[in-house]
């Protein structure tokens, strides 16, 4: 097996200068390795830090302490001290993300938010919007909605064109911050479906899954993050 | 384009004082090629004065920048000729001003501030010129038939869109944009900043943008620095210094963003 | 017509030969020479008050009164003609000053101070031909800043030109200047023939004769040498074109000249004649005539 991602001794706190410099802990000492084609599910209530780390291992957030190793090319790189340049590459063509919410540029067509990961990794523009129209056909978003910006869509639509976005291109290591929150229960098993197809090529996913059955259905392993707070506090 | 080893900018401890007053001091990046670099802070905080140093207009009194041209050669752009640098300034870079009457012609027309670059480089055929001016000004969405129009009969938005493809005509690589959507309505402002990412991306273009603006920069810098009386007091991803801002400065600065 | 001296008036010896002092003589003709030197360059100098406003032809003046000898033959033509009032002006001036041989004969002359046009006859090595300027910058109008326009001639920066005849193409349909048409000499600098018609541009182009320009309010010299190229700006699909005349010279009848419109009576009847009335008169003594002539109307 393929070690996809490690991570050493990781600590993260916030500080909060405006706020008088409060330091709020979040968790410390953490080591993870994940390797391809398992899916680590990141359980523990709400607040504790799960959606947190998923932001740290995509350098979202800083990591202040540890490392964060990343298999990309064939080398290690980490996430929490490599040059930007590099985690901009990182991020291109080796981890993908998928966040609750989908962030856009108004004006651009959904054909076109969809296709441009696709477009980044250099695929030619005509295959790139086949391969994401064939995306949003499976995902249930009709065909009269891709020329539209998302910007104007429904909670459920927009998460489905989040999803489309983030499996478009077969990251080898793919990052899930609740996937199927917002989904009703036909779309939610074509996610799971999704998910389960990247395991079986070899993806190393991390997921924040509320859901139980979704969690059931895909995880190989479930990290409780809970304890990795209280040895923070 | 994205994800080359070599800069295409290189950036080593630059330093630019107005006498005793501190323009901007010590500062390094490099910048590479599809990449853009957001500058933030607020007025009088060095970003301007650093981008005017950048883009080859005020000499630095400490450090140097370096470009690497086409052919992949360095080039130090304080210390080469005057006319290389005019000439690396009209084809390979591009320079968007705030106010599009700084960098607009106003007392000619659209059409000839689209080719006065092409005509700078020695193209002669005037229909190919203009053949040229109504591609552009179809992809900036300016109306061709306003092709013979002054600039002064345009609106702030059109103005500042005409001034883009006056830049972009000649196919730079580099381009330096100074607060390109201050001074502009909001609605306006979207979908200008729509375009610049367009035609950023389509191009394959790097760019160094300077705004007070953290939407912008969050539409359309790969990576930020955080200026604060002319120093960077933070500098990562974008995403990273917005979302996870570690000076206190860039902390205040988020923090104080309106939220709608 | 032969040389002859204007109603005899002789040398005044109360002013220095030729108005100007030796040593402004001298600084001017260090100008001439860095003039000559660099074909096309603008060369400031320190002009000097003439007692006649700008505006009159000072810079042609102060260049004519630097390098005028007792033996030179002098004609002043202003719009081709030897006998308008500000012709007769310079002329009187410099007999009064220099007592030289005066002439309305180009063939005659050797050294031709004009405004605005260039004889029709061809002319020789042993001939110099002075102009008057009044704005010696051709990119004035599109850059107001003489800082930036002498950067731009440095360095060769002369994209802006175009632009000029550009917008005479997007608003005309072919480029409207007329006058003052740019020209590129030896090269390197884009000048200004100022006020020259743009019809005159390619006798400029390889002259046997020396050409140099005086900018008295704007105190600037320039020059072509003998036998230098001087290329109309254009563009390849909107060459340079010579304008056309309907008309033939209602005097001479000549084809190829310049003509100004001269109008008749206030019902819109006009003739069109020869601006070069020296060539004019040279052609009828030749036997050439035109149709104004054969109407026995209008003729002198």
């Amino acid at each position: 097996m393929t070690t996809m991602l490690k991570l050493e001794n990781v600590g993260k706190s916030f500080t909060l200068h405006v706020q008088g410099g409060v330091e709020l802990p979040v968790f410390e000492s953490l080591d993870l390795t994940v390797e391809a084609g398992e899916c680590v599910a990141l359980a523990g209530p709400s607040g504790i830090g799960k959606s947190t780390l998923i932001r740290m291992i995509h350098a979202n957030y800083t990591c202040p302490q540890g490392r964060i190793l990343v298999h990309h090319d064939g080398a290690w790189v980490d996430m929490a001290s490599a040059h930007p340049h590099r985690v901009l590459d990182v991020r291109r063509r080796t981890m993908g993300y998928v966040s609750q919410f989908l962030r856009v540029v108004p004006r651009v067509p959904t054909i076109d938010v969809v296709a441009e990961p696709l477009r980044a990794v250099g695929m030619d523009a005509d295959q790139a919007l086949v391969e994401a129209g064939n995306m949003l056909t499976r995902l249930n978003v009709p065909e009269r909605l891709w020329s539209l910006s998302p910007v104007t869509f429904s909670g459920g639509e927009q998460q489905r064109v989040n999803i489309a976005r983030g499996f478009v291109h077969p990251y080898p290591i793919l990052l899930l911050d609740e996937p199927t929150a917002s989904l009703d229960a036909a779309n939610k098993r074509i996610v799971l479906s999704l998910i389960l197809e990247a395991r079986e090529r070899g993806s190393a996913v991390i997921g924040i899954f509320h859901d139980r059955e979704a969690r059931e259905t895909v995880a190989t392993r479930v990290l409780d993050t809970a304890e990795l707070g209280q040895r923070a506090a | 384009m994205l994800g080359s080893e070599q800069p295409i900018l290189s950036v080593d401890n630059v330093s630019h004082d107005y006498g005793r007053q501190r323009g901007c001091a010590g500062v390094s990046f490099d910048l590479y090629p599809g990449e853009v670099m957001g500058v933030v802070g607020e007025s009088g905080s060095g970003k301007t004065t650093l981008l005017n140093v950048l883009a080859g207009h005020l000499t630095p009194s400490t450090g140097s920048v370096r470009y690497r041209g086409r052919s992949g050669g360095e080039v130090d752009i304080h210390r080469m000729g005057e006319p290389e640098r005019r000439l690396l300034m009209r084809t390979d870079w591009a320079f968007v001003h705030q106010n599009p009457r700084d960098g607009l012609r106003m007392n000619v027309s659209a059409g000839a501030n689209v080719g006065e670059r092409l005509m700078a480089i020695g193209r002669r055929h005037y229909g190919n010129i203009r053949g040229q001016a109504v591609e552009w000004l179809e992809r900036v969405e300016v109306e061709h038939g306003r092709i013979d129009d002054l600039p002064v009969t345009f609106s702030g938005g059109m103005q500042q869109r005409l001034q883009i493809a006056r830049n972009l005509v000649t196919g730079p690589r580099l381009v330096f944009m100074d607060e390109p959507t201050g001074g502009l309505d909001v609605s306006v402002q979207a979908r200008l900043l729509d375009l610049i990412r367009g035609l950023v991306t389509d191009l394959g273009l790097s760019a160094v943008i300077v705004t007070h603006d953290l939407a912008v920069v969050r539409l359309l810098a790969h990576r930020l620095m955080v200026m604060k009386d002319g120093y960077v007091v933070e500098n990562g991803l974008t995403d990273q210094v917005l979302d996870d801002p570690q000076h206190p400065y860039s902390q205040l600065l988020v923090s104080s963003i309106l939220q709608t | 017509m032969s040389p002859q001296s204007e109603s005899g008036s002789a040398f005044d010896s109360a002013y220095n030969f030729a108005f100007l002092d030796e040593q402004t003589k001298r600084m001017i003709r260090r100008a001439i020479l860095k003039a000559v030197a660099i074909p096309g360059y603008q060369v400031p100098f320190a002009s000097r008050e003439m007692p006649m406003p700008y505006g009159w032809g000072t810079g042609g003046i102060q260049v004519t009164a630097s390098i005028i000898g007792p033996d030179d033959v002098l004609k002043v033509i202003d719009q081709g003609s030897d006998d308008t009032t500000n012709a007769i002006s310079i002329r009187k001036f410099f007999v009064r000053t220099t007592g030289v041989e005066t002439t309305e004969s180009t063939a005659d002359a050797s050294l031709i101070q004009t405004r605005h046009r260039i004889p029709e006859k061809d002319l020789r090595a042993d001939q110099i031909l002075v102009f008057q300027v009044p704005i010696p910058e051709p990119l004035r109008f599109l850059e107001p800043r003489e800082t930036e326009t002498r950067r731009m001639h440095a360095l060769e920066d002369y994209g802006l030109m175009h632009v000029k005849l550009y917008e005479d193409i997007a608003h005309h349909g072919h480029i409207a200047t007329t006058y003052a048409y740019p020209v590129k000499v030896a090269g390197r600098y884009v000048m200004d023939p100022s006020p020259t018609p743009k019809f005159d541009n390619p006798k400029m182009d390889r002259m046997a004769a020396l050409q140099l320009f005086g900018a008295g309010r704007e105190k600037r010299i320039y020059a072509v040498p003998p036998h230098t190229e001087v290329k109309s700006l254009d563009f390849d699909d909107y060459p340079f074109e010579l304008p056309e005349w309907q008309d033939v010279c209602a005097f001479c009848g000549a084809e190829d000249t310049f003509l100004d419109e001269v109008i008749l009576d206030d019902r819109g009847k006009r003739m069109f004649v020869c601006s070069d009335t020296d060539h004019c008169s040279e052609r009828r003594a030749a036997g050439h005539a035109g149709p104004a002539l054969f109407d026995g109307e209008a003729a002198d």
